[in-house]
């Protein structure tokens, strides 16, 4: 069999993307890598074009989430895969970071030792071997993709195997996020139990509260965001993205055409599961703080929600549905904090009943009714 | 004594699996292409083929036909690596053995099969259903950087001509007729160049005419290569032509020229005769 011509990937990459496209990324590029940042760090606080810490962080937050939510899509919307676990990804990328920022503590901790004051706490006298070399950067990162992409590609392997599918696929992942909670809480477990890690201080030799480090990490966590699109964009238009469409509509179809959709479905599994463990790692710096919660089941029915009101099966739709979900989430939880946990299930029910493509296939439709009009 | 060793080290030992993209696995230097032998499954207690033998050359267009219940597709899915059998061999050539590879090797190895419903790709346009089904690299890595060039495109356009759908190519195909999928489904079996093709009840819900142009079809693509229909509509058997085997309880009655098998009175008893 003769290969296609191959052309160039960075061709292929920027084909995947229609114009629109590249021009609304180029927009919001320049919004959160240069005029948010900028407006922050260079315009005196009393200024009305001033950027106040809260919207870097809550910003910086959002944008996380919305990797998280196109990761999200990525298996669901694209491959049919509704994973209620990838809370769990996040936090293992989130803690692969966070155990990198408890060594930058150095001896500035409470009890002013080498060890993390949880340890100290603890009376452990030396670090768990899995600690070790986390004190560099380098390292960490590895941890952040390498230790998520193990653990999706073990779950993966089996679970597909064993064609385990749709709503048993997603129980599982509810326990199995569930079971790494109660894992992390346990002190023995080496990752500072319900407290997890907190009191960061300095990240790569800079003050994590510097706003000059503080502008660089919402850059990065901006342009993680920019890159996750174009990646999946690129994947979902793709004939793998296309035989993972099939698979979602009709598994058995594709596999008597000749495929073996394990392999699609792994890929697809383990490049959501690291991105969302990017996204985690991104997160811990912003909130400065990464605890078992994370793990929680309902975290991970909340990633599937966002991805819901945004609209199943299309880029942008999650990302809106992360920013929009969470803007309200950070409203409600001050205004009523008991109140949001129905609010959301409202959301969700009324979203399934009335917008099956979300707030983007609403206001598609809102268009081309104005346009036939 | 001696020389027998070294002549079985001299012949290669047959891959127990094809790679995913490897084609025209099928060894047929004896003329026969598919092998059932004494094929047994049971559901729960019940023996949905019994024993079942049956053997395809070649070329050769074979209908299946008999009540519902006689095993038809329960045949089709243990040749398709659906269902495993309780016992029996199925072979595809010399050296396949069909009860040990997965529904992805034997579709990569060569068997094509159209399902009695029509099952194309709904969310996906006519022209990406037929560039899944195209022959070319299955795995997954593979697909990830596939680009058509211009030889598969020229092939799409041959069979989006053959099945009539030219003009169907950027539409939805869950927006094509009952018909229409049929023949987008047959399409999506040519463009993976099978050596063996299955069709199940090819014919369902088509209109005359359909039927007539679905027969003309048939015939003409088994000169190319070996197809056993499974037919209720003995009409469009008689049209094909061809050997035609008649199954009962999950085994073999009867076997030969639809007009002899139409004339066998066992066969008038449990089938025609109702």
């Amino acid at each position: 069999m003769t290969p296609a011509p191959r052309q160039p990937i960075v061709l292929r990459l920027l084909a995947a993307t229609p114009r629109a496209g590249w021009l609304a990324l180029g927009a919001f590029a320049l919004t959160a890598l240069v005029v948010v940042p900028g407006l922050y760090l260079f315009t005196p606080p009393g200024s009305p074009l001033h950027v106040p810490d809260h919207v870097l962080t809550v910003g910086g937050k959002i944008m996380c989430y919305a990797i998280v939510a196109v990761a999200m899509d990525l298996i669901w919307g694209y491959a049919g895969i509704l994973s209620l676990g990838q809370g769990l990804f996040f936090a293992l990328g989130g803690y692969a970071f966070g155990m990198y920022l408890m060594r930058g503590i150095g001896r500035d901790g409470v009890y002013q030792s080498d060890l993390p004051d949880f340890m100290v706490f603890l009376d452990w006298k030396a670090l768990p071997w899995f600690w070790r070399g986390t004190d560099h950067l380098a390292w960490a990162l590895a941890l952040v993709i390498g230790v998520p992409a193990l653990v999706a590609v073990l779950f993966g392997a089996f679970a597909f195997r064993s064609r385990i599918k749709g709503v048993y696929f997603s129980i599982i992942t509810q326990a199995l996020t569930y079971a790494a909670m109660l894992l992390f809480f346990r002190n023995e477990t080496g990752f500072g139990g319900n407290n997890g890690f907190t009191d960061f201080k300095r990240i790569a030799g800079f003050s994590i509260v510097a706003p000059g480090t503080r502008a660089t990490l919402f850059a990065l966590t901006a342009a993680a965001l920019a890159g996750t699109l174009v990646l999946v964009r690129f994947v979902v238009t793709s004939k793998y993205g296309r035989v993972l469409a099939a698979i979602r509509d009709s598994e058995e179809r594709v596999r008597f055409l000749g495929y073996d959709p394990l392999w699609y479905k792994l890929l697809a599994w383990t490049l959501a599961a690291v991105l969302c463990a990017i996204a985690g790692a991104l997160y811990v710096p912003h909130v400065g703080i990464i605890n078992p919660s994370e793990m929680s089941p309902a975290s991970s029915i909340e990633i599937a929600i966002w991805v819901a009101v945004g609209g199943r099966g299309t880029l942008l739709g999650p990302v809106l549905g992360a920013a929009l979900v969470n803007l309200a989430k950070s409203w409600f939880t001050v205004a009523f904090p008991q109140l949001w946990v129905f609010f959301l299930g409202a959301i969700f029910v009324l979203v399934t009943l009335y917008l099956p493509d979300g707030v983007l296939g609403l206001g598609r439709r809102v268009l081309r009714r104005g346009v036939s009009a | 004594m001696t020389a027998a060793p070294s002549l079985a080290m001299a012949r290669e030992p047959a891959p127990r699996v094809p790679a995913l993209g490897a084609h025209g696995a099928a060894d047929v230097s004896h003329r026969v292409i598919l092998y059932l032998e004494d094929v047994t499954v049971t559901f729960d207690g019940f023996r949905a083929l019994n024993a079942l033998s049956l053997y395809v050359d070649a070329g050769e267009l074979r209908c299946i036909i008999g009540p519902n219940g006689a095993g038809k597709t329960t045949m089709m899915d243990v040749i398709t690596g659906k269902t495993r059998p309780d016992s029996g061999t199925a072979f595809f050539g010399q050296a396949l053995d069909l009860t040990r590879l997965s529904e992805a090797e034997i579709a990569a190895a060569g068997i094509g099969r159209k399902f009695q419903k029509p099952t194309v790709f709904e969310h996906h346009t006519v022209f990406e259903n037929l560039e899944l089904a195209l022959r070319a690299d299955r795995r997954a890595r593979r697909t990830l950087f596939a680009t058509l060039d211009g030889a598969a495109r020229d092939r799409i356009a041959e069979i989006l001509e053959l099945v009539r759908l030219s003009g169907e190519a950027g539409r939805l195909a869950g927006q094509l007729s009952h018909g229409q999928k049929q023949w987008l489904e047959i399409g999506m079996l040519l463009v993976q160049e099978p050596q063996l093709l299955l069709l199940d009840e090819p014919v369902a819900g088509m209109t005359d005419e359909e039927t007539e142009r679905t027969a003309e079809l048939v015939v003409g693509l088994a000169k190319e290569r070996s197809i056993v229909v499974v037919e209720h509509d003995l009409a469009f058997v008689a049209r094909l032509g061809g050997k035609v085997t008649v199954l009962h309880e999950g085994a073999v009655l009867a076997e030969g020229k639809l007009d002899d098998v139409k004339a066998d009175p066992r066969v008038v008893e449990v089938y025609l005769g109702r």
